[in-house]
């Protein structure tokens, strides 16, 4: 396997234009003769449909939910950045660029991150076009607010609700595809695996979750925009039947996995209450705006927080990071977090949790400003803990809530498999080894509105395509797999339930391979998730039938592969001899804690290859180069 | 353990509605909710009553679902005759047991209505609000073409009251809650989202005939202005969008007659 990043000669802020001019097009009465599956129905996956079939490309588009507007990236709260610098702070495509890398821990391509900061203002303007309701001054004018790992204020939003607006910005424009007839439209509609023919990737095989039915449909190319795989942890801030299936099987068929170590855990999340717990709830890093994020300086304090004087509070983030405060980036926000309550600091029942207080901005600015500006925030946190935020702090604790990792594209976002492209979350591209907040959003509508429509005529225009029907063998021996595939799980008739070894997974997960890793740890969780697949296989219980609504036998397919890329994920993180962004190997830290990269031997992607059932995966190395922003220690002190 | 509820747990009795499939004939069908934590969310005590029915060797309960935070709009239960149950502002995932009691015995139904069929147990097929916004639900900004985004300001009161409408989450409670069973909310909602801004204002017309049109062909009642729909609504939208909308619709169709 060879990993050809293909990144555009020339200086690295006209690589784009020059790219862009570069391309083959294919002529506007050719178009519709290409046909182009996309899976997922997000920012990434909703926006390039719209847009391809606004080019005049056949469109269809697959989601696993009951409408494409339910996607998660309806749930992103804060903000998208853009280097707009309507604050006339200083911002530039430079400094989104310059920041987005030092922000990945110098992990990420850099011509990449500087295509995401440049288009990043179209991105702007389109969803203004579209009717996203922005916040704005009262002038009229566009508002911003600041978010971690930045100076300047370059996040737009709208309320507590920027995904959902932006969401159904593309939403809305993919509609209007279906009702023109260009775009054919399946919810309910889950990929099971990809189809490759003479090595390219020309179709699918779904599952139609309402009536069971195992289906194929072919294509001249296929969109991945399925997300991130963070559920493999069970609990995190993902919805819950976000899964890892479709970027799974086109592993298995051949597309390289890359960095599945990179994990992101957010800091502010509300934390777990108990055993019964399903999911995870993100309180928007937004609020680090104005809320300041303390621990008692006493082991062990049980006053109430009132009751706690200010000397008698560790302001942590402000004491060890001066010049970003409670705006340190993630990964190091959530690190310390873990560090004071490991330490016996933490706050509330179960210790693992610290304050987000708004006393002091409630008092320099008043309630009325602060429930404007949060309080959508404020009330979801009332309703899931029962305490009222403009009375008593929240409290928080880390969660798992982004995935670096994913399918390895190279810069025209195409994977290992030609004609398999991958957008958004489901890529690894952009983010390196740690997400900035308000960057996600802002690299979902990059791919699918500004960069695969232009890739993918480049793809079509430079290959001939041979006539593929969904009676190749290929399709027939796809659709046997799914249905062998789903008898399997029905057939175990074992005793646990998928949530049970889905609970277990994301236990062994969290506690062997989370926010800290080390040697020892990960050779533990390998030792662990075979025996749990093993047990998985052999003691499932799946009730009804295939041919039906079966949400025992969707669950059960999901932690199938769950079990499968949990081992991936691991086997990544011990790899990796270092520590990097969210990647923290506790054998690889400084004096003071901080991580502790090692350029020389890991400045590189690794990206893995499927070998077959029971073979070890060979780890491949795409090489980083950094020629525009020097590699440095990430400092944010 | 976090919460301020307290550690004393519950039992309920869930009367809940059972159909296999669209064809099916449903019916209720009675299970015990046992050592429920006040601290849950409803779907939390769902998935309890599933994995002990797993246990016993029955096919768990169908419901939808997905984000579990209030805003895919996904979920869906009617509680009690309450379309998200008793509280208000609250969407079904984001519902808590501490909102009942101890003993308390509990209804579980569907939505119920002519567009929205049900396909399985709590599930129902809410295809018809994809194919209003079809029908014009969006502002016409194929991408490339924008301009500039600060070239046209939005008066702020304008942007918050569009941002008001445009927070439906599109669960479909509204057409529940309704004796009609009328979509007007949710379609007076997204009109009056679009059609709030300067760049909504060259479809205007076209928008609110183009969905009311489909609404009415796809089976929902009318508006008798119960206000049902308002109370039911998560996201608190305001029926005066509604009232919003019946202008720009009567204006248009009376533009259309004089064109």
């Amino acid at each position: 396997m060879e990993l050809k990043s293909n990144v555009p000669s020339g200086p690295m802020d006209q690589k784009w234009t020059k790219h862009k001019f570069d391309m083959k097009l294919v002529n506007p009465a050719n178009k519709r003769k290409y046909s182009v599956i996309v899976v997922g129905s997000g920012l990434a996956g909703a926006s390039a449909a719209a847009s391809l079939a606004e080019l005049g490309h056949n469109v269809k588009c697959f989601c696993y939910q009951d409408s494409p507007r339910r996607a998660h990236s309806i749930a992103a709260q804060g903000g998208i950045n853009a280097a707009k610098n309507y604050q006339n702070d200083g911002d530039s495509v430079e400094r989104l660029f310059y920041d987005t890398v030092k922000g990945g821990d110098f992990r990420a391509r850099e011509a990449n991150v500087h295509r995401l900061a440049e288009v990043s203002v179209n991105i702007i303007d389109q969803c203004v076009s579209q009717g996203v309701p922005f916040a704005r001054e009262y002038g009229g004018l566009l508002a911003n607010r600041s978010f971690g790992g930045a100076q300047v204020s370059r996040t737009f939003y709208a309320r507590g609700q920027t995904g959902q607006q932006l969401l159904l910005g593309a939403y809305q424009a993919l509609e209007r595809q279906v009702g023109l007839g260009t775009v054919k439209m399946f919810a309910r509609h889950e990929m099971q695996e990809l189809v490759v023919v003479d090595g390219q990737a020309r179709g699918i095989v779904v599952r139609d979750l309402e009536t069971g039915a195992i289906e194929s449909h072919a294509s001249d190319a296929v969109i991945l925009a399925t997300g991130g795989y963070g559920t493999v942890f069970y609990l995190a801030t993902y919805a819950k039947g976000c899964n890892t299936t479709a970027i799974w099987r086109a592993y298995k068929k051949g597309a390289a996995f890359a960095n599945p170590c990179y994990t992101q855990i957010h800091p502010t999340c509300i934390p777990v209450t108990g055993h019964y717990q399903s999911k995870l709830t993100l309180m928007s890093e937004s609020l680090r705006n104005d809320g300041r994020i303390w621990v008692p300086k006493m082991k062990g304090d049980q006053r109430p927080p009132n009751q706690i004087p200010d000397d008698e509070r560790d302001y942590y983030l402000e004491r060890k990071y001066p010049s970003f405060g409670n705006l340190a980036p993630r990964d190091v926000s959530s690190r310390a977090a873990k560090e004071v309550c490991d330490e016996g600091r933490g706050v509330g029942k179960s210790g693992l949790g610290v304050y987000l207080d708004f006393k002091d901005a409630i008092a320099r600015l008043g309630e009325d400003k602060i429930r404007e500006r949060y309080s959508n925030l404020f009330e979801m946190y009332e309703r899931i803990t029962d305490e009222n935020p403009y009375k008593v702090p929240m409290r928080i604790y880390p969660a798992i809530h982004y995935t670096m990792g994913g399918l390895w594209v190279d810069y025209n976002l195409m994977s290992t498999v030609p004609g398999l492209f991958v957008a958004g979350e489901a890529n690894f591209s952009d983010h390196g080894a740690n997400r900035l907040g308000a960057s996600a959003l802002m690299q979902g509508l990059a791919d699918g509105y500004f960069i695969i429509p232009y890739t993918i005529g480049n793809f079509f225009g430079s290959n001939k395509f041979a006539k593929v029907s969904t009676d190749h063998a290929a399709f027939k021996e796809a659709e046997a797999n799914v249905a062998g595939r789903i008898k399997s799980l029905l057939s175990i008739k074992g005793t646990r339930s998928a949530d049970t070894f889905h609970r277990e997974l994301g236990k062994i997960l969290w506690d062997y391979c989370g926010m800290a890793r080390t040697e020892q740890s990960l050779t533990t969780a390998l030792e662990k998730i075979p025996a749990l697949r093993e047990e998985f296989w052999h003691d499932l219980r799946v009730l009804g039938t295939g041919e039906e609504i079966n949400q025992s036998l969707e669950k059960a397919g999901r932690v199938a592969d769950f079990l499968e890329l949990g081992e991936l994920l691991c086997r990544d993180a011990l790899e990796r001899r270092e520590s990097c962004g969210a990647h923290f190997r506790e054998e690889f830290q400084d004096a003071e804690g901080e991580a502790k990269r090692d350029d020389e031997n890991f400045c590189h992607v690794a990206a893995w290859e499927y070998n077959g059932e029971g073979k070890t995966p060979t780890r491949h190395v795409e090489p980083l180069e950094f020629e525009s922003v020097h590699l440095q220690t990430r400092s944010y002190k | 353990m976090g919460g301020t509820g307290s550690d004393q747990t519950m039992n309920l009795t869930l009367n809940v509605w059972r159909q296999k499939n669209r064809r099916a004939e449903g019916e209720f069908v009675t299970y015990e909710a046992k050592d429920i934590n006040p601290d849950m969310s409803f779907l939390e005590m769902l998935d309890v009553v599933n994995e002990h029915l797993i246990s016993r060797g029955e096919e768990p309960i169908a419901f939808d679902h997905d984000c579990r935070e209030g805003i895919c709009g996904q979920c869906g239960i009617v509680i009690n005759g309450s379309p998200h149950g008793p509280r208000g502002a609250t969407t079904t995932c984001q519902l808590h047991m501490r909102s009942f009691h101890n003993g308390d015995v509990l209804t579980l139904e569907p939505w119920r209505a002519n567009a929205f069929p049900v396909i399985k147990d709590l599930m129902v097929d809410r295809g018809a609000f994809d194919r209003i916004v079809a029908a014009g639900g969006f502002i016409t900004a194929p991408t490339g073409n924008a301009p500039e985004a600060n070239s046209v300001p939005v008066p702020k009161e304008n942007a918050d009251l569009a941002m008001d409408a445009a927070a439906c989450i599109g669960c479909g409670a509204c057409v529940a809650a309704c004796p009609n069973a009328s979509a007007m909310l949710f379609v007076a909602a997204k009109a009056s989202h679009l059609n709030l801004l300067p760049q909504g204002q060259p479809e205007r017309s076209r928008r609110v005939l183009g969905m009311v049109e489909r609404m009415d062909g796809e089976g929902f009642g009318g508006c008798t202005n119960h206000g049902e729909c308002e109370a039911a609504c998560p996201k608190e939208i305001s029926i005066k969008f509604i009232a919003r909308m019946n202008r720009d619709h009567h204006k248009a169709s009376l533009l259309r007659i004089f064109s």
